[in-house]
């Protein structure tokens, strides 16, 4: 079991506990302490840190069993692909021989042997991913810790890395903390979700769960829903599930809102709007509906759902998640 | 690309410019014009030339290999490790890079010389001995490769050295396998740097090691005597200098050897 404690004031404060063979997907927007709260457990930033028992918080980065795979392509640019992957294996102090043997068999396991001799910056950067995760996993760490792994990459690439990252994570031993602002990394490879906001853990959960009841605009957002307050609850819902009229709708629901278009953009075969009411809120409808209504930035609108289309869910974590 | 038509330079500030150019120029085109070429040889072949020569050939080689041996380390340390101070280290080890030579010269006599407060207590002289001269060329030679080789490790990012840590390796093995590798320009260019610098030492050498023909005598000092002497032998040797120096512009402008 693995157990982080970082609390950098002003920064961020977060804890968490992972199993062995686990992999944590933390997810949040820009500045909320993700990358942070992975430097801390490598040693690179302060934070109290204990894995299987063996205290770590006082211990130098070298020697703290983790594979970092850093968010910009970091291999070093004088070694080859396999002396990359070597280097670790070397440092931590096998002989020449049993590191390169290593260090094959890792390109071997991601496809790659036959870049063994290249560069850097002779791969491409799905390539250059892949030996970074190859050269991490191959000092055989505790907790491998992964950077946003996948940004910067093609589209296509991105999928296919995903894909292959997940197979790899599936045998991998340790502990596995991927840092991300996607939230498909979180729902095809998170055993656990961790949501940090501003600096705090906003949500812990399984990516199902945290993908239905988001509590933070960010991941709503992330996930594609809309998320409102309504006093102690919190109210999701799809923006297909968002009625738009030109008129205040009548009937008594108290779900509507009245607010101007923000942007109208295609989504799928659909069109979806950005209402600024109140809380932004997103709305799909139909092109024809679109065309119709005349549904042009700047134009106010009502909104409204149906009160069985809404999930609604109490604020604050339930205890027991590791939440604070 | 052509440039932006701004309208012509001022005469207020090309006439200063052309003036500069030619302060800088013609000094050294009269001496490669004033040379005497057909003598040359038969100067070159001189023992006192010769001697001068092989003097500052193996006392700038050792004085780059005294650089790289200590410099190395001390850019390390300022550019990568955090200790207290190490503002002043970096001030005092700049130092001699706006001294006066002739001071630098002086200075080591105090220190080293045969009546200096270290002097004095050592089994062995070193001024007016080969050392001494490479120890007086090192004096001024080492802050500039310090501050060349210091530059080229921060901007060749302390980045890898956390990747490498993060893979287990310890501080030496970093230095050695990432470190080292990735300043290797900067190291070049360094050397060159310390080199141009101890190929033309004059006040310093002169001070703490003397003159002496075939132990401390460099070309600068040859030149030095020469020119009262025998003005054509100091017009020849300054000529070599010359072109020494030049090469070694052109070696720092190719940047020696580009990253890969």
């Amino acid at each position: 079991m693995m157990r982080v404690e970082v609390d950098l004031p002003g920064r961020v404060r977060a804890d968490l506990t992972a199993e062995a063979g686990e992999v944590v997907v933390v997810i949040g927007p820009n500045g909320a302490g993700k990358s942070t709260l992975l430097q801390a457990i490598a040693g690179l930033a302060p934070g109290r840190v204990s894995v299987e028992g063996e205290e770590w918080t006082d211990l130098d980065v070298p020697q703290r069993r983790v594979g970092y795979v850093f968010q910009d392509q970091s291999l070093f640019p004088h070694l080859t692909a396999l002396d990359n992957v070597t280097f670790g294996p070397r440092a931590r102090g096998r002989s020449r021989a049993a590191a390169e043997a290593v260090a094959r068999d890792w390109l071997e396991r991601f496809g790659i042997a036959d870049l063994a001799d290249r560069r850097p910056r002779e791969l491409s950067g799905g390539q250059a991913q892949r030996v970074a995760i190859a050269r991490a996993l191959a000092t055989d760490p505790a907790v491998l810790l992964l950077d946003e792994p996948f940004s910067g990459l093609d589209v296509s690439v991105q999928m296919a890395l995903r894909l292959e990252l997940g197979r790899h994570l599936r045998d991998f031993p340790g502990i596995a903390l991927l840092v991300t602002h996607d939230a498909i990394d979180a729902l095809t490879l998170a055993d656990r979700v961790l949501v940090l906001d501003a600096g705090q853990v906003a949500q812990v959960g399984p990516p199902a769960e945290v993908a239905a009841e988001p509590r933070t605009p960010h991941v709503a957002r992330l996930v594609g829903l809309n998320l409102v307050e309504d006093g102690r609850d919190l109210m999701a819902f799809t923006p297909d599930a968002v009625v738009v009229s030109l008129a205040e709708p009548v009937g008594s629901s108290r779900l509507r809102w009245h607010g101007p278009i923000g942007t109208v953009a295609p989504h799928g075969d659909a069109v979806r709007l950005l209402v600024h009411a109140g809380p932004d809120l997103l709305a799909d409808v139909t092109p024809a509906a679109a065309t119709e209504l005349g549904l042009v930035p700047g134009l106010e609108v009502w909104l409204s759902a149906k009160a069985t289309a809404v999930s609604r869910y109490g604020a604050r974590d339930r205890p027991g998640q590791g939440g604070r | 690309m052509s440039t932006p038509r701004l309208g012509r330079a001022p005469a207020v500030l090309l006439v200063p410019a052309v003036v500069a150019v030619a302060l800088l120029v013609v000094p050294l085109v009269t001496l490669a014009l004033d040379t005497p070429w057909r003598t040359l040889p038969q100067h070159l072949g001189s023992e006192v030339v010769r001697q001068a020569l092989a003097i500052t050939a193996l006392s700038s080689l050792l004085t780059v290999v005294a650089c790289v041996v200590l410099g190395t380390p001390l850019a390390w340390l300022l550019a990568r490790v955090d200790f207290r101070g190490r503002r002043v280290v970096r001030a005092l080890v700049l130092v001699p890079l706006v001294l006066p030579p002739v001071v630098a010269g002086v200075a080591l006599v105090t220190a080293l010389g045969r009546r200096g407060l270290i002097g004095e207590h050592l089994p062995f002289s070193i001024p007016y001995t080969l050392t001494g001269v490479v120890l007086a060329h090192t004096f001024v030679s080492l802050p500039f490769y310090v501050l060349a080789v210091e530059g080229a490790l921060r901007t060749h990012g302390a980045s890898y050295d956390l990747v490498a840590a993060t893979l287990g390796a310890d501080r030496w093995t970093t230095f050695h396998r990432v470190t080292l590798p990735l300043a290797l320009p900067g190291i070049l260019a360094g050397c060159a740097l310390a080199w141009a610098r101890s190929l033309g030492e004059f006040g310093a050498t002169i001070t703490f090691a003397g003159n002496y023909p075939g132990t401390t005598q460099t070309m600068p000092s040859l030149i030095y005597v020469a020119l009262s002497s025998d003005p054509a032998v100091a017009r020849t040797l300054s000529l070599i200098l010359l072109a020494l120096s030049i090469g070694v512009l052109v070696l720092l402008r190719e940047r020696w050897a580009t990253p890969r």
